[in-house]
């Protein structure tokens, strides 16, 4: 009868001497800003909610988000959105086979970490000089 | 005796954890695909929206291509973050109550989620 053969693996020989390598701390990045976006939607709720109940429910939102406390959810969320999104670019990209090799790997986890800080500083410079948001 | 002649493949055959095998995967990908431009258009739309008042905003998300880009934007994150989340508790939790429990829990969440901010979206579009 077939049985699964399990074959022993071989161990690291020194796990006090170890460097995180880039594209497995952009891996758990990635779980860590999904499941961070995923209790974040409670924000995106409640504003939706606050805007049609008028001035007054709006007005207690907006003093919460516009609080040092509120910016800092606000701009943690923007990163977190962007470097989800292209940690997860990474990921379509992987499932069409490609970008496996070691230098391509850490290529793209590069991208992700330098492509999302970059664009949510930019995004929030746009913010507050284009649309003047300091309110 | 052995109890089960089924090979170990056959035994898994179609069955991931979730036991729904590659459905999960693939609803996954596809919101994933639909994530990227309506996650772009939400981040537009609301940066637009930033430092105005409450009549601008409620105009401008009541209009019918905002709306209908809102209502995109929520149905596609929130079955996505459903199955998202449900592979990280599959990870990480065993118990056979607190599994079952927390999968249950995400699913209502998430259906919550989805139905407050849809409503919250046509009654801008609808009124009162
Ligand atoms: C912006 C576009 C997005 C893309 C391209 C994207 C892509 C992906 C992909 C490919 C995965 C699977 C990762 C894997 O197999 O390990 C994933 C996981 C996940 N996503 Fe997204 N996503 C996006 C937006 C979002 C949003 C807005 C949320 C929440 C509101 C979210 C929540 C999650 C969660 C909770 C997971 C599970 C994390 C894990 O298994 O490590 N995603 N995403």
């Amino acid at each position: 009868m077939a049985e699964a053969k399990v074959r022993e693996r071989p161990l690291s020989p020194h796990l006090q001497i170890y460097r995180w390598p880039l594209p497995m701390a952009m891996s758990i990045a990635h779980r860590v800003t999904g499941v961070a976006l995923y209790f974040g939607t409670v924000f995106i709720v409640w504003w939706l909610l606050a805007v049609g109940s008028g001035p007054g429910g709006y007005a207690r939102f907006t003093s919460f988000i516009n609080s040092w406390f509120g910016r800092l959810i606000l701009f943690g969320y923007t990163w977190a959105l962007i470097h989800h999104m292209l940690g997860g670019i990474r990921h379509l990209i992987w499932d069409t086979g490609r970008g496996f090799e070691p230098n391509e790997r850490e290529w793209l986890a590069l991208a992700t970490a330098v492509g999302s800080v970059s664009l949510t500083l930019l995004l929030w410079i746009v913010g507050y000089f284009v649309f003047g948001g300091a309110r | 005796m052995k109890k089960d002649f089924r090979t170990p493949l056959a035994r898994v055959g179609g069955l991931g954890s979730a036991k729904s095998g590659t459905g999960h995967f693939w609803w996954q990908r596809m919101t994933a695909v639909a994530n990227v431009p309506l996650v772009i258009a939400f981040v537009v739309i609301l940066v637009s929206l930033f430092g105005r008042n409450q009549a601008a905003v409620q105009q401008i998300l009541g209009t019918p291509l905002v709306a209908v880009i809102m209502l995109l934007f929520i149905g596609s994150i929130t079955y996505h973050m459903r199955l998202g989340m449900q592979i990280v508790i599959e990870d990480y939790v065993h118990g056979e109550i607190a599994r079952p429990f927390l999968i249950m829990t995400n699913t209502f969440f998430t259906i919550a989620v989805a139905l407050a901010a849809a409503y919250a979206i046509l009654k801008l579009s609808f009124g009162v």
